[in-house]
């Protein structure tokens, strides 16, 4: 930015622009676009984890009025996609419309109903019969693995990949361990639960033989460029477009059957043609996460510093790799960041993903890391309880320090640099430390159940060209777009590849491109979430939103920048880098010519004559802006809880949160926090109370929201968030990638403090989620084992 | 074909005369037939709270209850609670505590948060979390929305303490 006395709207709280719209129901989420002549698909769903579908009888429907038709596999010639790997050996799973012979989960789509309302197309569903030949459920990821009985028959088994990689002398580690430390982890299924469920509407113009898939979806370039490939059509002709889209946490970043399904019928049909998912097919369908049993073991030399970490990791993908991130994703994500923010050099892991008959695992907010930082915090937590060692002191001992960055860690990931140290000093000044285990000890001498827990984490985020957002992974999502345009009014759009939904990306990019052009915020118009916007384009994932789209702004901001002030030096007879632009109105310092954006907008676009004609070539108002950060840049925190056990029903209470964070240069610190305090408390759902249950023929037994508990705003405490706020070195505007972080590191914290409650029993937390269950068994057991 | 049936109901003071089937959802008989979608639809089954409404001024959930229930009475959706350029108290409130993220939840909090407001008791920021407790929000972990409430309450109280907590993080 030219001019640095000006005040920045980047770093300030400025209201959000999303805000007016959706506070008076006047957003446009995707069920709320109401086509002429829509018709309404109901799905019906397989109630088997694994069997071969012998018939589907719909004689009971044919007849019935206002159904248009009913549709099975076979009625679709679409070819099979698959989630292609570059790992080696990895066994890809294709993803279809509609279960082809055989189903592999319960609730995987076998045929869809066509009718004029969503009421007639579920009363035809239910009346449709399916005849099923039982295969083995195959739940159990241990005996999946070792079974002949195949989920995908063009497999060699049913583990869909396995690595190993070592770095380092481990065996020498453990040899010259003081204390060895290790436990059996599990971190069960969990889903993401958005409020708002998939819902996809496709629109098919049989004029112009263009598809117009509306989906709420974070990664409409992905969706557009998968669709286009299945349906056979150029992708110009296929226009993906997230609108409001009531948040996904992962759950929505992937390609999905139902998105094919609704572009094939309405191809055929010519008609627009709706799906959206109710609670039920959400919590049967929906990509999961976690569901890993991580064996480690952890070596410390008698002063507490980490010497070794040894890990197998085997991970209950589902019954089909995800498209495009592939199973690989959240198992291969924990062995890379199991390491953590420490200095550990010697390290081994072993990974396998393993297929099984349930619903297919995917992304959710955190990917990996809420499993890798549970396990390492916790063996950390167990080798300073055995050294006699404060946890906040051991972390102090072994957090990689401000002189060693970057820093190539166990997996080889390197980190650029970050403020591990720092995160923790400011953590244990936030809750005053002394003072807040003085609490906890008044607190255990009176008796109560109280504990207190620490947590650091890092991750990547804003990932660049140099590496895959999911390892193995061929397409590369290593660069964002921005065009920047103004128009003959004066009035600024911004175009971005991303989507939002729920980040706010319309006030943090408007504020980005406002700051760089001297116009007002409200007066940049962001357009996200449509794929014909952008020449190419993937979406919000993975903490990339802010550090490329953010990036991109600035270069092309900055573009534009240059072009009005070139434009306007001519119309001023003044020297560019004299003028200056504030509130839209283009200044000369020292004089009092002014010239308003609008009016070199008009000058531009409709009084051409006004520039010389060697100017005109290049006089647009308008830059397209790549940025790629090629590595990308880290994040970290830590995180600091305090919980409390009731002896009578085993509940947890979360009494104190505080969280410290290295997030770099902050856009809207009030936006930076929502996205914490919302990362915190759905990590606050995957430690205490969130689980995807499955009996062992593969039913779902938290298929409801009273079965499967999210937390309300009761269950939470107040939550602290503290930051550093220092420019990151690595990105254009110093910015990190934040929209996660919250739920990497609750989850550890949380399973720390619980283990610090029940340290008068020795129990230690392996398990997650920590559910009253859980907690009385392990007390009843620890209490029975001492009698 | 299940037989319609005839009713009038007042919806943000205006009122509309129907024939529908007994078995429509009040949910899509706002949304679809009204053409009112800022109510929303979070799991059908009562426990989310995305569809709340006001039901002759009472917290309701329009997921569970019948359009022909809602006969002769008096709904207040999200889009009767305020306008773009005149936000009602909540909305502002809302707005500058960054209470919405994704925005999907909210019409069904600002409607049990009218609730709160027009019980007019002044409550601990523990009592507004229990008073908020039948509505999930994924997005903003709560905090920005207790707060926000708190402000609107006190406000409406005439500025009487309400043990809201100064403002961290
Ligand atoms: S949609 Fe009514 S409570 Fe969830
Ligand atoms: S703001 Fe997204 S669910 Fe509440």
């Amino acid at each position: 930015m030219q001019d640095d006395a000006r005040p920045k709207l980047i770093g300030s709280r400025v209201q959000r622009l999303e805000d007016p719209r959706l506070l008076t129901g006047a957003g446009g989420f995707v069920d709320d676009i109401q086509l002429a002549h829509t018709l309404h698909v109901a799905l019906v769903r397989s109630d088997h984890a694994h069997a071969r579908i012998l018939t589907i009888d719909v004689s009971a429907v044919e007849a019935l009025p206002g159904v248009l038709g009913v549709y099975t596999a076979d009625d679709f010639s679409a070819k099979p996609l698959h989630a292609t790997s570059r790992m080696k050996g990895y066994q890809s799973t294709g993803i279809t419309a509609l279960a082809d012979g055989k189903v592999r989960y319960v609730g995987e789509a076998i045929a869809a109903v066509v009718a004029e309302s969503r009421y007639i197309a579920e009363d035809a569903a239910s009346l449709i019969t399916v005849d099923y030949a039982p295969l083995p459920d195959l739940v159990d990821p241990r005996i999946a693995a070792a079974s002949n009985v195949l989920l995908h028959e063009h497999h060699d088994s049913n583990i869909l990949v396995s690595r190993k990689f070592a770095r380092g002398d481990v065996a020498e580690a453990f040899a010259n361990a003081s204390v060895r430390v290790k436990d059996s982890f599990r971190f069960h299924r969990k889903t993401p639960l958005a409020i708002e469920n998939r819902s996809y509407l496709a629109d098919f113009n049989k004029g112009k033989q263009a598809l117009t898939l509306y989906s709420s979806t974070q990664v409409p370039g992905v969706i557009r460029d998968a669709l286009a490939e299945i349906l056979a059509m150029p992708g110009h002709s296929v226009r993906v477009v997230a609108p409001d889209v009531g948040g996904g946490f992962g759950g929505k970043a992937s390609l999905y059957p139902e998105e094919i399904l609704v572009s094939l019928l309405s191809r055929r049909l010519g008609q627009p043609v709706k799906w959206t998912s109710d609670r039920l097919e959400d919590l049967l369908t929906t990509s999961q996460a976690f569901d890993e049993t991580i064996d480690a073991e952890l070596a410390v030399d008698k002063d507490g510093r980490l010497l070794g970490l040894k890990a197998e990791i085997l991970g209950d993908v589902g019954a089909y790799s995800i498209y495009p991130w592939t199973a690989a994703l959240e198992p291969m994500q924990v062995a890379g960041f199991l390491p953590g923010p420490y200095q550990l050099a010697n390290y081994q892991a072993e990974v396998v993903a393993v297929a099984t008959n349930k619903t297919p695992a995917g992304p959710y907010r955190g990917v990996g890391r809420p499993a890798a930082a549970f396990v390492l915090e916790r063996l950390i937590d167990m080798a300073a309880k055995r050294l006699d060692l404060d946890p906040v002191e051991m972390r102090r001992r072994n957090l990689v320090q401000p002189h060693q960055f970057p820093y190539r860690t166990g997996s080889g990931i390197v980190w650029d640099q970050s403020g591990f140290t720092e995160c923790l000093e400011l953590a244990c000044k936030g809750v005053d430390y002394p003072a807040f285990q003085a609490e906890r000890n008044t607190a255990r001498q009176a008796g109560r159940w109280f504990g207190v827990g620490v947590a650091s984490y890092a991750e990547l985020t804003g990932i660049g060209s140099r590496m895959s957002a999911a390892p193995g992974m061929p397409i590369n999502t290593g660069t964002e777009t921005a065009t920047v345009e103004i128009d003959a009014s004066g009035a600024v759009r911004a175009t971005f590849g991303v989507a939002s939904h729920g980040q706010g990306l319309e006030t943090t990019l408007a504020q980005i491109v406002a700051d760089e052009l001297g116009v007002p915020v409200d007066g940049v118009q962001v357009i996200h979430g449509d794929s014909a916007a952008v020449t190419h384009s993937t979406g919000t994932y993975a903490s990339r939103s802010a550090v490329l789209a953010g990036g991109a702004a600035h270069l092309s901001g900055q573009a534009v920048r240059a072009k009005v002030l070139e434009a306007a030096a001519f119309m001023l007879e003044a020297d560019a880098d004299d003028l200056d632009i504030e509130d839209g109105i283009i200044s000369e310092r020292g004089t009092n010519k002014t010239l308003s954006l609008a009016e070199v907008g008009r000058a531009v676009y409709s009084e051409m004559g006004r520039f010389p004609l060697d100017m005109r070539a290049e006089l647009d108002l308008r830059a397209t802006k790549f940025y790629d950060p090629e590595f990308g840049t880290t994040t970290s925190a830590t995180h600091i809880a305090a919980v409390e056990i009731d002896p009578e029903t085993f509940i947890v209470t979360v009494k104190r949160f505080l969280v410290a964070e290295d997030c770099g240069r902050l856009i809207n610190p009030m936006i930076v926090d929502g996205q914490v305090h919302g990362g915190i408390v759905q990590g606050i759902g995957a430690a205490l109370f969130e689980e995807v249950v499955h009996d062992q023929n593969g039913q779902a037994l938290s298929a409801s929201l009273v079965d499967y508990v999210a937390p309300s705003a009761a269950e939470v405490p107040k939550l602290e968030v503290l930051h550093l706020d220092t420019a990151a070195r690595g990105t254009l505007g110093g910015y990190r990638g934040m929209g996660e972080g919250g739920t990497i590191g609750a989850p550890a914290a949380i399973a720390n403090a619980i283990t610090d409650a029940l340290s008068h029993l020795n129990i230690n937390i392996s398990q997650l989620p920590a559910t009253p269950e859980r907690i009385y068994r392990l007390v009843t057991q620890a209490i029975e084992g001492d009698t | 074909m299940i037989r319609k049936r005839p009713i009038t109901l007042t919806v943000n003071g205006s009122t509309y005369a129907r024939d529908i089937e007994p078995r429509r959802l009040l949910t899509d008989f706002l949304r679809e037939d009204l053409g009112l979608t800022g109510t929303h639809v979070g799991c059908e089954h009562g426990v989310c709270g995305a569809c709340t409404v006001l039901l002759d001024g009472n917290s309701a959930r329009a997921c569970l209850c019948l359009a022909v229930q809602a006969d002769g009475r008096d709904v207040t959706t999200v889009e009767g609670m305020g306008e773009i350029g005149a936000l009602s108290l909540l909305q502002e409130k809302f707005r500058k505590h960054h209470a919405l993220q994704c925005g999907f939840c909210t019409p069904g909090m600002l409607a049990t948060a009218h609730e709160i407001l027009n019980d007019a008791a002044p409550l601990t920021d523990a009592e507004i979390r229990e008073a908020l407790s039948g509505n999930l929000c994924r997005c903003t972990g709560y905090e920005h929305i207790v707060r926000a409430v708190s402000e609107a309450l006190s406000e409406r109280l005439g500025g009487a303490a309400t043990g809201s907590a100064p403002n961290a993080g």
